[in-house]
């Protein structure tokens, strides 16, 4: 017999790190059905028969948010078999507050007293014994990080599965509250019963006017009418609501519990020393250069120190395996179409975008330093006053970042946003920030057209892609995300130093994930673009691309960006290729011109363009839809093909519109 | 006087948490509920949000948040 269990907590409690601690790495990543919320699953360590799913870290089970909502889904709809609840020993007051509302769900729960050790060193003591009997539940001391505690932990868990047994119900409400929950349980015991939901959660979800509670349990009229009545006569008793009294109500137990178990004779140590290092790092003047300082030091190093020469090593090993193919097969005559597949789409197409790979793998590296340590949180506390005006908050100002170096990583960073509605539009707004593929596209127009003002053009082109992302957040904020934002109400945990275990994890997730999307998506994507290139109409090879399927698509789209100012085919088939990678461009449009060497490139780019009609080109480029691989891990992140389409069709709309502008108000002043 | 108006290094007791949906729920989820002693550690260098500790944990919350929790026994 197979069971399920639900490993559930805050964030930052170490929820993470125990649930590597727990299942190593037989992990499955994927998202909760319908949401960009992520969902870990994976089997617990020598222990076949225990399937553990990571929840989102969550404070509370509140029906507001993405995250919130999904976890209770879950709770309630999947019948997990027993919840592992993680609880930080140093914060305790506040953890407990979710716990006691999981512990209202009536399965069965063990609670994982997390950071003991550094409750210890700081001198501190947590009567877990105590603490289990008041709660009447099973508490184990436990130290994620530290790896202790575990086999005790699963020795509970394992027990508590065995035996089945639904937590007790805790009286924690007194009086009015009490009288409340009591009374409308016996009105809905029978819908919740039939609904499948616990009535103890059930009743105390209605008193605090739980929106979808209500509507799940389909309670007639009249019960509504009672129900409302009890509640005002229990706000009118108290002198406060519904919500405001039950919040109280908890809080003032899980105080009172503390009172018993927790002995705090000073703060911890984690949390004088973050208090020490925020001194620096979230300082009035400080702050600011310090983070780009990081950020910088960060890009410095993934993209010129270490990922460089491992991606040239990287290329040069593709290059070396694909002679080897290539010789191997012209000296076994297999037939040329076949060769020029292999040489020519898979490996010419496959590889180039593998040899990003390192570059991701050591960007995630010190992202998940960044993001484990703590220091996200201050990023997002130091920078939020400026995204705010566009409907974020400072946590998404780090993807967009990352966006700068290039799209897949920084669309793949957005995961760790702690709001669903924040990420979506961090991915849709994310490509605008112009990749460093687009450099040489920038490099050779600008030294065929501006070759004077190359600078000033180039900054130019960050700007408007700054520009569009801002006033694009602007309308999104206004009409598909459209209602409240997420309140940013943020903790600031304590800096902690980052376990190698789950950064490692972390790398090779996103390893994993990128390598699924080059054999997948970008597999297919680069042989149908080689495909189209390299075949005409009647499917025979062409020597000529010029005579290609591809071509004749470009020269049958040219006229819609005759309005754009450049009408010429191969500018609309360099945009196709474009989206294998967008450094294609570059070599589609030399290609095509059947130019050798820059300065007949030049003379041939301005029959193609005129000054105008190439900055147009230029911003057409840096703004419509991403590379295939930063589709694919905007489909993956967003969900949903759908949504990933609807992202790439506003892009390229926004791409559309602006270079239209620019090139007709442009020709109306020169 | 409101949390948003206290000074760094002030402190007080949270008398009502105003707001309204998602955003009053999530703050009395965080444990700002009426009795609880908090006090504002610093300003982000943008003049904007506030770091606070209660509870024994550091919380942030945007200013204009802030204006909706009103205090008792102030602090300064």
């Amino acid at each position: 017999m197979a069971y399920l269990l639900a490993l559930a907590g805050n964030q930052n409690c170490g929820k993470t790190t125990l649930f590597n601690c727990l299942t190593g790495s037989n992990q499955h990543v994927g998202n909760f059905p319908g949401v960009t919320v992520e969902k870990k699953e994976g089997t617990v360590l020598k222990q076949k028969d225990l399937t553990l799913v990571d929840l989102p870290g969550i404070y509370s089970l509140s029906p507001y948010t993405s995250e919130e909502v999904v976890t209770r889904d879950f709770l309630l709809k999947e019948h997990p078999r027993a919840i592992i609840n993680i609880v930080d020993a140093t914060n305790l007051e506040r953890n407990l507050y979710l716990s006691l509302q999981l512990m209202e769900l009536g399965i069965p729960i063990v609670i994982a007293l997390n950071m003991m050790d550094e409750v210890l060193a700081s001198g501190n003591v947590v009567d877990y014994d105590k603490l289990s009997k008041h709660l009447g539940v099973p508490v184990v001391p436990i130290s994620a990080s530290k790896n202790e505690g575990i086999s005790e932990l699963m020795h509970h868990v394992r027990e508590t599965v065995q035996s089945n047994t639904p937590p007790a119900k805790l009286d924690f409400c007194r009086g009015a509250v009490h009288r409340a929950i009591h009374s409308i349980s016996h009105i809905i015991e029978d819908h919740a019963q039939e609904a499948g939901y616990p009535v103890r959660f059930a009743a105390t979800k209605l008193v605090e006017g739980d929106e979808p509670m209500r509507l799940a349990l389909c309670i007639h009229e009249t019960d509504q009418h009672i129900i409302d009545h009890i509640v005002t006569d229990m706000e009118k008793e108290l002198g406060t609501d519904r919500e405001a009294a039950l919040a109280d109500m908890r809080y003032n137990y899980i105080e009172e519990i503390c009172k018993t178990c927790v002995i705090k004779h000073q703060e911890s140590r984690e949390q004088v020393r973050s208090e020490k290092i925020d001194r620096i790092l979230t300082h009035k003047i400080w702050g600011i250069p310090l983070f780009l300082g990081i950020m910088l030091l960060v890009f410095w190093l993934t993209f010129t120190v270490i990922g460089a020469p491992l991606q040239d090593l990287l290329e040069t090993g593709i290059e070396a395996v694909t002679d080897l193919l290539s010789q191997t097969l012209a000296a076994t005559h297999v037939s040329p179409w076949l060769q020029a597949l292999l040489i020519d789409g898979v490996f010419a197409g496959v590889g180039s975008v593998l040899s990003f790979m390192p570059i991701i793998v050591v960007l995630f590296f010190f992202l998940s330093l960044l993001e484990d340590s703590g220091y996200m949180a201050r990023v997002a506390f130091v920078m939020d006053k400026l995204l705010r005006k566009i409907g974020l908050s400072g946590r998404s100002f780090v993807p967009m970042l990352i966006g700068f170096g290039c799209s897949v990583p920084a669309i793949m960073a957005t995961r760790t946003l702690s709001s669903e509605r924040d990420r979506k539009m961090t991915i849709i707004l994310t490509p605008f920030m112009s990749c460093s593929a687009k450099l040489p596209i920038y490099g050779m127009i600008t030294l065929a057209f501006f070759p004077q003002h190359g600078a000033l053009v180039m900054i130019s082109l960050y700007i408007t892609g700054i520009v569009v992302a801002i006033l694009s957040g602007l309308l999104l904020k206004t009409t598909l995300f459209r209602g409240n934002p997420m309140p940013f109400v943020m903790e600031l945990p304590a800096y902690r130093l980052p376990s190698a275990r789950s950064v490692l994890l972390h790398m090779w997730e996103k390893a994993k994930d990128f390598l699924h999307k080059a054999f997948t998506v970008i597999f297919l994507a680069t042989i149908i673009i080689w495909f189209l290139q390299s075949y005409d109409w009647t499917f025979h090879m062409v020597e000529n691309s010029a005579d290609s399927i591809l071509a004749s698509i470009g020269s049958l789209i040219a006229p819609v960006f005759t309005p754009l100012g450049f009408h010429d085919w191969r500018a609309s088939t360099a945009l196709i290729t474009g989206l294998t990678a967008k450094e294609t461009v570059v070599s589609t449009l030399t290609v095509l011109s059947g130019a050798s060497g820059s300065a007949e490139l030049s003379s041939i780019l301005s029959t193609i363009f005129t000054p105008l009609s190439a900055f147009s080109f230029l911003a057409f480029t840096i703004l419509y839809m991403p590379c295939v691989a930063a589709f694919a891990a905007s489909r993956r992140e967003l969900g949903s093909l759908r949504s990933a389409l609807g992202a790439a069709a506003y892009q390229t709309g926004a791409a559309y519109i602006v270079s239209f502008l620019i090139y007709q108000i442009g020709s109306f002043f020169l | 006087m409101t949390l948003d108006q206290l000074h760094p290094g002030g402190s007080g007791i949270i008398e009502t948490v105003g707001g309204e949906g998602a955003l009053r729920r999530r703050l009395l989820d965080m444990g700002l509920t009426p009795g609880t002693a908090i006090c504002v550690r610093k300003v982000a260098p943008m003049g904007d949000p506030l770091e606070l500790f209660l509870r024994g944990y550091v919380l942030t919350l945007r200013k204009d948040d802030a204006a909706k929790i009103t205090l008792k026994e102030v602090v300064q």
